[in-house]
């Protein structure tokens, strides 16, 4: 909310500047986000009254004013059309400062010149001007300009939290601005007019629980054409908001000033009495912004006979709005609770300023007052004459009696501060209380509607305390020692191990483009946002891959040749199996993308592209050596270089490289080879159980066989090892030959065998058994033949 | 007997010639070889008297140890040429780069998180998470923030449909474990959050640490007290002050906005308060016994005020050239 000082200053009047009441107001919780003068910047500058003008002798364009500036006449060249006897209009006088420019005595083509007559835009009070501002003609001259336009104004912009709608008004700051200072509030006491019209509106609330009070009243023979008068427009403008015409601009400086909403019906539209109700099955309204709406059957209206006028704290509507040719009108007043225009305008795709207060809590205590206050100001500014007050009052709300307990409040706060004080304080918030045994029972008034239990209370007393005041103190706690499971790993570690690895972490959007969703992870239903940010942003990932290609494009379009990126994070699916909304799941993923050159360029190192198995010691180190590698297509992936990561023969994830069309669509030069992991499934290791060492050598001996081209190295040694042959304990791949001397559908593979006796030293005779045994299992198993 | 003196110089001369290994056994078979003249003159000595024998014999092994020094001597240098030779030929440059694979790193937000929890875990603070896809309960409802209440507003939410939301903050992480245990509690609940907000200073994603302790005993003065002790050791400045500023979460009160001193002003650093009472009836803690401080923390704010860094993009570009930075 923005507002004018010195308008806030007619209501309370404390003896800080205008610094030091921001950061008083700021301290107490209602934040000045800006604060920033009125108007612009100059000096001596007084209003002058031209006695005489005169042609120039030397320039056609310019006259020589003898200028009346209060305490001498003073002969000015001026050079505006519009300059001529009689005018009043603002004088800088030598020695002023200007925006841009300073006044000095000065000779213009000849004759001397003691001062300069200016416009508006050479005050820099508009952007543009055609002559000399003209002031009224009972602007008194020799006046301080800026006193008399009251330029000497700061505008500060509140940031409020939701829970201070009290203070959406000017009363309601002063109000705040007397309790956190001191300093005494202004009375705001206004006298009932005079009522001069026999016309009055019939109004039946059908909805007291929605409309507590409703009062309202005509005024006939209004001049809907008068002027607003200039000290309204200011305040108005102060606060940001637009001169529309003098009765609806009445009602926003009323809105302004004591915070409650006011809508003007003309009266001479409004077809018989007026009802308060809930809108009907399929009823429309059009409102005043020129959109017709359909009504739900929770939105509140007021209505006439012919239907539903204006929704009730949001918006008038258009067939019975005030304009120029209105002669007489209704004027209400009224208190919605917030329950009931809560979420309404949201729901319309509207805000208006009257919504944004009934929805957060309007003043029921001066409801009547406020409708007193306009019509004073209108009758003021527009003539007519008032009728009686319709007054339909049922029952307003009761505000609770909280207990403060003056011990927990200073157990809570962590502060000392005497019994007394809080009774203060309390006083200084306008709260009614009683002393009671354990401290205070509290009645919030009418305009607080975030009072409602005692940590309410102790967060007032805080705030008028002083926040700042609170100490820092460490607390002692009894503490144990937290949980530490060794079994189980960590992201932390996983990190470690990947950066250790050479991988640098990213962080990318958890929603992506659809098309990746798509293309990539074939996810036909990824989980949709409602409001995306961009429509590139549209869909929640269902794997990090996308996000790892586009940070990698985003490095190659910046002249980088290799990238080895990982990240954790959660990727989100819906449930496939019973797609609906609600139905979502997430989990944690590890994945990573390495481009370009296996390692980076360096002497003494044949470079090559890094290929699947670089990547796949990563998942080795990842999956502490236990995962198997199924080769199943996915379609991310190149389907001849793509498996799907096994542990304990459950899926875990995927390894493989790019498939050539995503690296093409994607303008990738060369290979990416990616993996993606489940997170949950890596993080349980074992505490290790000391194994006994044995003191007596292994024997090695080698063998190489002849297979089939496409039969998985791993196949073997998962034959070999479920095999449990005696003595053997451990078989590993060192060469893979295929060429001249072996048949084109085969290959050549070169096992290194390892045996060991734990309790004696092996015999030749017991390792040949053992490597027999090892050929026949091969030979049956895979029709494998010893390479001779 | 023949004088045999002189095979010492002789022999000496011949094995200094020798450059190598092969030439010196050659040579050293001239002079102990079986038919050189030291063997030949050995042999002759059992032709001697008893009486000439032992003077003979003793003249003979004075000539031959000589000569066999002379032959280690050479045998000694022509190696110690060889591994001269072996070593010089080794030498390197060693100040050539090493061949290694590229120094891998963490983001900022993760050193910056792992920062963090590392400094809440020396003082007994568990580490909680919770969904990022959020029911409206547990991100609104839950945290005292109802349907159609204005605070609600305050959030840019992104809706995943009529009752899920992208978390707009951490707090639901609160609700989720407060259901699971009874106090004493103390846990910070790191990770993403979403707002529907995104120009130079706000990221549509970004993360949060959320901060709990449940107890008997907790005033807002401890809040302070805690929050200024973790901002003084994440900043390694034991100057830093922590100011609170009245301020509005449905979720806690007392509310306030944390702001920490910095460069001579203050600088806005998170939100916090005490835990409301009706957030404790949600989860069934009885808030007349236990009170609570929860508060939440921007981490790429504190990342950026710790590394220097002057726009909140950088962290989402993931420009390697950013990136290398923090591989230190």
């Amino acid at each position: 909310m923005q507002f004018s000082e010195n308008w806030l200053r007619q209501f309370v009047n404390p003896s800080l500047d205008a610094q030091a009441l921001s950061h008083a107001l700021t301290m107490a919780g209602l934040e000045v986000e800006d604060l920033q003068a009125a108007g612009a910047v100059f000096d001596r500058v007084v209003i002058g009254e031209i006695v005489e003008a005169n042609k120039h002798p030397d320039a056609d364009r310019l006259q020589v004013c003898k200028v009346n500036v209060g305490k001498a006449i003073l002969q000015i060249v001026c050079g505006a059309s519009n300059a001529r006897v009689g005018l009043k209009a603002p004088c800088a006088l030598v020695g002023a400062a200007l925006p841009g420019i300073e006044i000095k005595q000065a000779k213009v083509r000849g004759v001397e010149s003691f001062g300069m007559m200016c416009s508006a835009k050479e005050l820099g009070l508009a952007a543009e001007a055609t002559g000399l501002l003209e002031l009224p003609l009972d602007a008194p001259a020799g006046q301080d300009i800026r006193e008399f336009l009251s330029l000497n104004d700061n505008l500060l912009t509140l940031k409020l939290t939701p829970n201070r709608a009290d203070c959406l008004s000017i009363l309601g700051i002063a109000r705040d601005v007397a309790a956190i200072t001191g300093a005494p509030l202004n009375s705001t006491a206004v006298p009932s007019v005079n009522i001069g019209s026999l016309a009055s509106v019939l109004v039946n609330v059908h909805t007291p629980e929605a409309c507590p009070a409703y009062f309202g009243r005509v005024i006939e023979g209004v001049n809907a054409k008068a002027q607003t008068p200039a000290w309204m427009l200011r305040n108005l403008e102060r606060s940001g908001t637009r001169s529309i015409s003098a009765i609806v601009d009445i009602s926003n400086y009323v809105l302004l000033e004591l915070g409650q909403p006011m809508h003007a019906f003309d009266l001479n539209k409004i077809n018989g009495g007026m009802q308060v109700r809930f809108a009907q099955a399929n009823e429309k309204i059009k409102l005043l912004n020129d959109t017709e709406v359909q009504l739900a059957n929770d939105d509140l209206v007021i209505a006439d006979n012919s239907g539903a006028i204006a929704l009730a704290g949001v918006m008038g509507g258009e067939p019975t709005s005030v304009t120029d040719a209105t002669t007489s009108i209704f004027l209400e007043s009224a208190f919605f609770t917030p329950a009931a225009i809560a979420g309404k305008a949201r729901r319309l795709g509207l805000s208006t300023d009257s919504s944004y207060r009934f929805e957060r809590g309007v003043d029921f205590g001066n409801t009547k007052n406020a409708l007193e206050r306009a019509t004073a100001l209108i009758l003021d500014i527009c003539g007519g004459q008032a009728g009686e007050m319709t007054e339909v009052v049922g029952q307003l709300p009761v505000r609770p009696t909280v207990n403060l307990r003056y011990a927990r409040l200073l157990s809570v706060l962590g502060i000392e501060i005497p019994q007394n004080t809080v009774g203060v304080l309390l006083k200084q918030l306008g709260f009614e209380f009683t002393e009671i045994a354990a401290g205070f029972a509290v009645k919030a008034p009418t305009y607080r509607f975030d009072i409602a239990c005692e940590e309410d209370l102790i967060e007032e007393i805080a705030r008028l305390h002083g926040y700042d005041k609170i100490p820092a103190i460490k607390l002692i706690a009894n503490l144990s020692i937290l949980d530490a499971p060794e079994s189980a790993w960590n992201q932390a570690c996983m990190a470690d191990v990947l950066k250790n690895s050479g991988y640098q972490e990213v962080v990318t959007y958890s929603f992506v483009d659809e098309s990746w969703e798509r293309d990539l992870m074939g996810n036909a239903h990824p989980i949709k946002l409602k409001n995306p940010i961009a429509s590139n942003l549209s869909v929640m990932r269902g794997g990090l891959w996308g996000g790892l290609l586009d940070a990698l494009t985003y490095n190659l379009n910046r002249k980088q040749e290799r990238a080895m990126l990982f990240e954790i994070g959660a990727s989100y699916f819906a449930d496939k199996n019973n797609y609906k909304e609600g139905f979502y799941n997430e989990q944690a993923q590890v994945a990573g993308l390495c481009y370009g050159d296996f390692q980076p360029e360096q002497w003494g190192e044949k470079v090559r592209d890094v290929d699947f198995y670089d990547v796949k010691a990563t998942v080795d180190v990842l999956t502490k050596n236990q995962a198997e590698y199924r080769q199943e297509s996915h379609p991310a992936l190149h389907p001849g270089q793509s498996a799907r990561v096994y542990l304990q023969d459950k899926p875990i994830g995927w390894l493989g490289k790019l498939h050539p069309k995503w690296q093409q669509q994607y303008s990738l030069p060369k290979n990416a080879v990616l993996f993606e992991l489940q997170v949950a499934s890596l993080l349980q290791t074992k505490v290790t159980k000391y194994q006994e060492v044995s003191k007596f050598l292994p024997v090695r001996r080698d063998i190489a066989i002849v297979v089939d081209v496409d039969l998985p190295v791993q196949a073997i040694v998962n034959a070999v090892n479920s095999a449990k042959i005696p003595l053997l304990k451990q078989i590993q791949l060192f060469d893979i030959y295929q060429g001249k001397g072996i048949a084109d559908n085969k290959k050549s593979l070169a096992f290194l065998v390892l045996m060991q006796d734990t309790h004696k030293s092996m015999l030749d005779i017991e390792a040949e058994t053992a490597m027999v045994e090892l050929l026949k299992l091969l030979e049956k198993k895979f029709g494998a033949a010893l390479r001779s | 007997m023949a004088n045999l003196e002189y095979l010492i110089s002789q022999s000496q001369n011949d094995f200094n010639v020798c450059a190598d290994m092969p030439a010196l056994e050659n040579a050293k078979a001239k002079y102990l070889g079986k038919t050189s003249v030291l063997t030949e003159a050995l042999k002759g000595l059992g032709k001697l008297s008893n009486e000439e024998r032992p003077a003979a014999g003793a003249a003979i092994n004075v000539v031959k140890q000589a000569v066999e020094a002379a032959l280690n001597a050479r045998r000694e240098a022509i190696l110690n040429a060889a591994q001269a030779a072996q070593l010089a030929q080794e030498s390197i440059d060693v100040s050539l780069p090493a061949r290694a694979q590229a120094q891998g790193g963490l983001h900022p937000v993760t050193l910056t998180l792992q920062r963090i929890e590392q400094l809440f875990h020396s003082i007994g603070f568990d580490v909680a998470t919770g969904p990022e896809i959020e029911t409206d309960f547990y991100n609104f409802t839950a945290l005292n923030i109802p349907d159609n209440h204005p605070a609600r507003a305050m959030h840019d939410t992104f809706y995943v449909d009529e009752r899920h939301v992208l978390r707009t903050h951490t707090s639901p992480v609160q609700i989720h474990y407060m259901e699971n245990k009874q106090p004493p509690l103390k846990i910070i609940a790191p990770g993403r959050v979403y707002r529907v907000d995104s120009d130079a200073t706000h990221s549509p994603m970004f993360h949060q640490v959320e901060g709990l302790w449940v107890d008997e005993h907790i005033s807002f003065a401890n809040l302070k007290g805690v929050v200024q002790d973790f901002l003084q050791k994440f900043f390694e400045r034991d100057d830093l002050t922590v100011r609170f500023r009245p301020s509005f979460f449905p979720f806690t009160e007392p509310s306030a906005e944390m702001d920490m001193s910095w460069n001579g002003g203050w600088l806005e650093i998170g939100g916090c308060g005490m835990v409301h009472p009706e957030v404790f009836k949600h989860v069934n803690i009885d808030s007349e016994k236990y009170r609570g401080f929860a508060f939440g923390l921007g981490v790429e704010r504190l990342a950026m005020l710790r590394y220097g860094v002057n726009d909140l993009r950088h962290f989402f570009n993931n420009d390697l050239r950013f990136l290398q930075q923090f591989n230190k």
